[in-house]
């Protein structure tokens, strides 16, 4: 297929295996954050081209893993209200809340529905009013424009049936919070292409200043990544800091002004839980004052008392690079897709779901 | 499609709309209103001397020693896609779970679970096509039953059907038979029908229309047997795709599998459309295509034929059977580098961004 086959070629992924491998000298960790990445990385075995010495580590890049517990559970109850329809992108259906997950729900008769867009959302709103409409609105900077146009939509066309469960985040804290950590292990960064083609990457040249750490912008092909990982590597060995940009068939370093403009307008930044993380200050978007009408926690009056019970589960060092999901003395054995100790084994860019599907390589 | 038979536009319901267009209640009643269905709708259509008999059961003459016999009830929303609808779905995937034990196919049973509330017309349409279906694949339908279930307790129509098929042969068609350097072949492009069915029901209005590869095999079987191929196993690939195909036959036949993605066929608006949403072509259904296991001496004449069939235009050798000591399917990647395919948990959801 064009544009998808070029950058899955055999030929360039031998060029690059041998350039990375000609340039490394000493050992070295990279981490993407990006599940894309993460997913592309497992299921075409990027790891097996690499040096030894190389170490790729899986960060909060799965917006679905770093969803927190509370925003899963509010949106089960919400879920199973009465003449309320819950729409959700597939992915989070299966990921497990305190008791249930959102396909329970559905089975119990709740009204849950696969979206593909935002938009999709209002179409259900205006088509069924009598009934409330919840979008959840999850993900990172780059669902963050669309989700801001339906909701800025939804007050244009007062739209007084839909309303919007928010747990957006955004990427530089959460690596900034990855560099504070006393158990840091990372010498580099991929930055998340899609991320950087809303934002640009003008705001990671301060982390690279302030951490002299070298950040590549980086695409989710096969090649783009390794292209991204000997970037990495080369600056890596030459002692230079900078951020770089891979992905310029996409990326412009001040991003996409207009889905900039609308996350604005519609949202500003607030503190976010991150699961298995914690709150990371700064790291998410809520609701201006203008638009908080349209908030399914306001609207809904949501009294969950939320209790984080103590679990096996260690997707929050997973997310923060600190293990590999290979280090669990869970996975695989009591945590599996079927049965998810935590949200890292349930999307299909969660790096435990990942290494459990593509990564049982055969020896 | 034979140009003797009408398109299904030009076709309408005989059952004067005066009386109801829609099914009620009474149509599973087994009073008047059913006997109209069965005489106007499902007799002309499937009209054959077994089911004119209008008995319980039918009589059937049994001139052969092995039997194949099968059942499957098929659930389809919406009832109409883009290459088919549940009629003819009901019809090839019964068909073809009886080919591929390498029977041919003879009767099969019908039986119709209906929504009170369904256009007769929408019925009529189905049955139209299970008869076109029918043909071609030349069953004949001996048997059937109707059942009305209340408004909101069924999705329009559920169709169950059985069939038995003819074993005229001395082959051992069956996951057991699989050997280690057997050569895998597939009959066409995967995942087509999947995605054909998740466009129209989530009208993702694609630019390129995506249309189900819905139809028997049984014809390509019989070709492939009556060739003197000495085939292994035969699975068509249904829910979970070719991957499931692949684990369960491995899993059976306890030999490991290794297949190249660089030679499995998938149509360019199906990737374009599974990349789009984050699915694997490799795990999404088909409902006219077969994966068969033959010997490797065999291989090229088994591909030469199904190419030069009609709903095998498509097909590749795409793998071969390894004995190592792990049962596993592996996928040789176009970066030189393998995974392990597995079974899916649960659906494949459309993931995020």
């Amino acid at each position: 297929m064009k544009f998808v086959d070029e950058y899955r070629n055999s030929q360039v992924a031998e060029k690059y295996k041998i350039a990375i491998a000609d340039t490394i000298t000493q050992p070295w960790t990279v981490m993407e954050v990006c599940g894309g990445q993460t997913h592309s990385i497992v299921k075409y075995g990027i790891q097996e081209l690499l040096p030894d010495s190389l170490t790729l580590l899986h960060g909060p890049g799965c917006p679905v893993c770093v969803t927190p517990l509370e925003q899963i559970d509010k949106a089960i109850a919400i879920a199973g209200l009465e003449k309320v329809i819950f729409c959700s992108f597939g992915d989070m259906l299966r990921v497990p809340g305190s008791e249930t997950n959102l396909l329970t729900v559905k089975a119990k008769g709740g009204d849950v529905r696969i979206v593909y867009s935002p938009m999709d959302a209002i179409e259900i709103a205006q088509s069924c009013p009598d009934k409330q409409v919840v979008f959840f609105a999850i993900g990172f900077e780059t669902t963050a424009p669309a989700n801001a146009m339906a909701i800025r939509q939804t007050k244009l066309n007062k739209l007084r049936n839909l309303s919007f469960l928010i747990s957006q985040v955004i990427v530089p804290p959460a690596i900034q919070s990855i560099l504070e950590s006393p158990n840091n292990k990372v010498d580099g960064f991929l930055a998340a292409g899609h991320v950087c083609t809303i934002m640009g990457y003008e705001e990671y040249e301060p982390i690279v200043k302030k951490y002299q750490i070298p950040i590549v912008v980086t695409g989710f092909e096969p090649m783009d990544i390794l292209q991204g990982i000997y970037m990495c590597v080369r600056q890596l060995e030459s002692g230079k800091v900078e951020v770089e940009n891979q992905y310029s068939r996409s990326v412009k370093k001040e991003g996409n002004r207009t889905a900039k403009n609308i996350i604005q307008e519609v949202f500003e930044i607030v503190p976010r839980k991150w699961r298995g993380v914690g709150e990371i200050p700064a790291s998410g978007l809520g609701l201006r004052k203008e638009y908080v009408d349209f908030d399914a926690e306001n609207r809904f009056c949501l009294n969950i008392k939320f209790e984080e019970k103590p679990s096996p589960c260690i997707s929050g060092l997973i997310l923060q690079g600190i293990k590999k999901p290979r280090e669990c003395p869970e996975f695989a054995i009591s945590c599996t897709p079927e049965n998810p100790l935590g949200a890292t084994m349930v999307s299909s860019e969660g790096a435990c779901a990942a290494y459990y599907r593509y990564q049982l390589t055969p020896k | 499609m034979s140009d003797s038979n009408p398109s299904m536009d030009e076709i309408t319901c005989p059952i004067p709309l005066t009386q109801s267009s829609i099914i009620t209640m009474a149509h599973g009643g087994g009073g008047k209103l059913t006997r109209q269905l069965i005489d106007q709708i499902f007799v002309p259509a499937f009209g054959n001397s077994q089911l004119e008999t209008n008995h319980d059961s039918s009589v059937i003459d049994v001139g052969f020693k092995k039997l194949a016999y099968t059942t499957d009830s098929y659930v389809v929303c919406p009832l109409i896609f883009p290459g088919g609808d549940i009629g003819s779905l009901a019809i090839n995937g019964t068909v073809n779970d009886l080919a591929m034990s390498g029977a041919k196919p003879l009767y099969l049973t019908a039986g119709f679970i209906l929504e009170e509330g369904l256009p007769i017309e929408t019925l009529f349409k189905i049955v139209q096509s299970m008869k076109k279906a029918a043909a071609e694949a030349e069953v004949k339908i001996v048997t059937g039953d109707t059942k009305v279930v209340d408004k909101g307790k069924g999705d329009g129509i559920y169709i169950n059907t059985s069939g038995v098929g003819a074993i005229d042969h001395t082959l051992e068609i069956h996951p057991m038979s699989v050997k280690p350097g057997d050569a895998i072949l597939v009959s066409g492009d995967l995942g087509r029908h999947g995605m054909a069915i998740m466009a129209a029901r989530e009208n993702l209005g694609f630019e390129s229309p995506i249309t189900s590869d819905c139809a028997a095999l049984s014809g390509m079987v019989n070709e492939l047997i009556k060739a003197g191929i000495n085939l292994h196993c035969l699975r068509d690939l249904t829910r979970g795709g070719l991957a499931t195909a692949l684990v369960e036959i491995s899993e059976t036949a306890n030999l490991s599998i290794t297949i190249d993605d660089s030679k499995l066929p998938v149509d360019e608006a199906v990737k374009g459309a599974c990349e789009i949403l984050g699915l694997d072509p490799l795990y999404v259904a088909n409902e006219g295509r077969l994966v068969a296991f033959v010997p490797k001496e065999d291989a090229n004449q088994a591909l030469t034929i199904m190419k030069s069939h009609i709903h095998g235009q498509n097909a590749n050798i795409i793998g071969n059977v390894e004995e190592k000591s792990a049962k596993r399917v592996i996928l040789k990647n176009a970066l030189g580098s393998s995974r392990i395919l597995d079974l899916l948990s649960g659906e494949q959801l459309p993931r995020i961004c």
